[in-house]
């Protein structure tokens, strides 16, 4: 029947949903907590049961014009209003915009008498009178299960649990109940039987000494969610949730190329430096100079006018300044400007989802262009290496999709191979720079190579990287016979070359002046045959000229001879 | 009223006229009938009709007897069908002999 298939379909419209405005939690759970449903919130003592309640109530009076009502049965109206101002929350204030009621339910077991049937028909009246005065669409009960204590007859509560949880439903309002964890069940008095649209499961667990948070929804009948362990947060702005599986490959890239602060460096990617939004492994061992590189990048960032988020686990703001300005970096003005925003604090503090937890949130805050971990090594300060891969490479995708440039340090202990990092997330970053000391002659010199850069044609070589008071400057190296040759060896190799460059030219002028010499001597052996010469013919002519006069004198003195024999 | 005997002020919280409310008054009333030494007040207060009061005197169960004096307070939920824990709980003394009779009499409001 085609009429019947349709009108089917026509009626299953998605569950409605209605957001906490929890940061992560309406991500995990794909829209919020379900609308007009009863959903019931357990866990152990002390795991924030109560703090996830009140914000979801909190939360929708404030940004989705949602009244609420909190029917408390263990803390007075003040206690809770106390508890939770320390989250920023004022529930006084709501109280008197009558965005939020708030009945304290007392329940004295020593005072109370049992004779006889009863229901509780007074709760409804409450409950219905707290739903009126503010127009509520939410309900908080905390705990529910606090009536078990109060009254001895477990088969009436029973009925008026199932009743309740049919009222609440009737009016639409959505509801969330705490309760405490049992034995092997859920909640120590079974409330789940009644109430199974939604659970969410909150634990508090102690691990080598760092307390973690995890929130899980075990059970969400009608839609699908994230099914998890996420880790939650709770502090001065209230409760996040770390939504770290939704994150799927799907970010878009960008070509825009930015320079890593140091020129040379550039020259070496291409000339261009590093892409925007990639992710930039900087790699090497105590003492190499990362601190210095990712300084170096944050101050050409700053300078461009871009936020910065540097998250160190090692120096204070100011020890980082300082150092900084050592080497002609100086960071001073761009945090007084804002534009960089550093923030250190110990890695033991607490356990990485709480680090990664912080830093996504330092991140929502600051909106920044560019961030610095450094050095994410320690993060793994009591977690194991699949732990802090699988949090890194959710930090690396949030970084990614919100188009983020980020470098992160990662610390290589002495002895182990250099192109390996112990969290062996180097396959999940595009940049990957990697420094190493190379010993030799009783000096340690640093050295810099590209060891891959995505997307780009980079530079294959070796170079030397020197820290100088005017910032970082890359050296070609000298690659010899025996092998590449930095610091003083390549000072003493480069002024061995000298000299002997200076030799060459040496002999070149020595021998260029014995020709010379040599050419002199022979044009003085020129000049003094060619005087020889001229002598000889000077000699010659004189000969000839005698030999005239005396033909001439023979001539004459014939005729003289003749001529007084013919006289006479 | 003789000014010797103490006065126990009662309270006796119901919501609308439903069988079990009925059923504590009709048992309330038979209790009270009986020759006690003391001066009783009842008030019989309908919370539909008031529903502010179920807050301010922490009313949950229905019924519920409360007995505001003498101090300490005590509070007797159920329709007090059981006239021996009533009697007990309000801490009440009775003539002798008197006692079956009114638990004779017991109306019960659980059907």
């Amino acid at each position: 029947m085609p009429s019947r298939a349709n009108r089917r379909t026509a009626g299953l419209l998605p569950l409605e949903k209605t957001p906490t405005g929890i940061p992560g939690f309406d991500e995990i759970s794909e829209g919020g907590l379900p609308k007009g449903r009863t959903t019931i919130i357990c866990g152990g003592a002390g795991c924030g049961k109560t703090m996830l309640g009140i914000e979801f109530l909190v939360r929708g009076a404030q940004e989705y014009n949602e009244p609420g009502v909190l029917m408390a049965f263990e803390e007075t109206p003040e206690d809770i209003a106390r508890n939770v101002a320390s989250l920023g929350f004022d529930i006084e204030d709501l109280a008197n915009k009558k965005k939020l009621f708030l009945d304290y339910i007392s329940v004295e077991p020593h005072e109370i008498q049992e004779s006889g049937d009863y229901d509780l028909e007074g709760l409804f009246i409450r409950l219905q009178s707290a739903v009126d005065a503010v127009g509520a669409k939410r309900v908080m009960f905390d705990t529910l299960e606090a009536l078990f204590s109060g009254f001895s007859n477990p088969g009436i509560l029973r009925a008026e649990f199932r009743r309740l949880f049919r009222w609440l439903k009737d009016r639409g309002l959505t509801t969330v109940i705490t309760a405490e964890r049992g034995e092997g069940t859920l909640t120590r008095h079974g409330l789940e039987e009644y109430v199974s649209d939604c659970v969410v499961l909150l634990d508090h667990r102690i691990k080598d000494q760092i307390s973690a948070r995890r929130l899980r929804i075990v059970k969400y009948r009608g839609t699908k969610h994230g099914a998890d362990e996420y880790p939650f947060l709770i502090d001065e702005r209230g409760m996040s949730i770390l939504p770290l599986t939704s994150l799927q490959l799907q970010h878009t890239v960008s070509s825009e190329r930015i320079s890593s602060g140091v020129p040379d460096l550039d020259e070496m990617l291409e000339g261009k430096g590093y892409f925007r939004g990639s992710s930039i492994l900087v790699t090497g061992t105590a003492g190499s100079g990362k601190t210095t590189l990712a300084a170096s990048f944050v101050d050409a960032a700053c300078r461009r006018g871009e936020r910065c988020l540097y998250i160190d686990f090692e120096e204070s703001r100011d020890q980082v300044a300082r150092n900084m300005n050592s080497v002609g970096i100086d960071l001073d003005p761009w945090s007084k400007k804002g534009l960089l925003t550093h923030e250190a604090w110990r890695p033991t503090q607490f356990g990485i989802e709480m680090h990664l937890l912080r830093i996504h949130k330092l991140i929502e805050k600051v909106q920044p262009h560019c961030v610095v971990i450094d050095p994410i090594t320690n993060l793994m300060n009591g977690s194991t290496d699949k732990e802090v891969y699988s949090m890194l490479m959710r930090l690396l995708d949030f970084l990614k999709v919100a188009g983020i440039t980020a470098i992160f340090i990662s610390l290589t202990s002495g002895g182990t191979e250099l192109e390996r990092t112990t969290v062996g997330i180097s396959s999940l970053t595009d940049t990957w720079i990697l420094l190493r000391d190379l010993e030799l002659n009783g000096e340690r010199n640093r050295c810099l190579y590209v060891l891959k850069s995505r997307g780009m044609a980079h530079s294959n070589q070796l170079r030397e990287f020197v820290i100088t008071g005017q910032g970082l400057r890359l050296l070609p190296v000298y690659i010899g016979p025996g092998g590449v040759l930095t610091g003083s060896s390549r000072v003493t190799q480069e002024s061995a070359e000298r000299a002997e460059a200076v030799q060459k030219q040496q002999e070149i002028e020595r021998k260029q002046q014995d020709a010379a010499r040599k050419r002199l001597t022979i044009q003085a052996q020129v000049t003094a045959l060619q005087a020889e010469l001229d002598a000889v013919e000077k000699e010659e002519k004189t000969l000839n000229r005698e030999e005239k006069d005396r033909e001439k004198q023979d001539r004459e003195d014939l005729d003289r001879l003749a001529k007084s024999r013919g006289s006479r | 009223m003789k000014s010797s005997k103490k006065l126990i002020e009662l309270r006796l919280y119901v919501a609308g006229q439903t069988p079990r409310s009925l059923a504590a008054i009709t048992n309330l009333k038979k209790i009270c009938a009986g020759d006690f030494e003391e001066n009783y007040h009842i008030e019989v207060i309908d919370l539909l009709k008031n529903p502010a009061l179920a807050r301010d005197h922490q009313i949950l169960a229905i019924p519920t007897l409360v007995r505001s004096l003498p101090v300490p307070i005590c509070k007797i939920i159920g329709d007090l069908s059981d006239t021996e824990r009533v009697v007990v709980g309000l801490d009440i003394r009775k003539a002798k002999g008197k006692k079956a009779t009114v638990k004779a009499h017991a109306v019960t409001g659980a059907r």
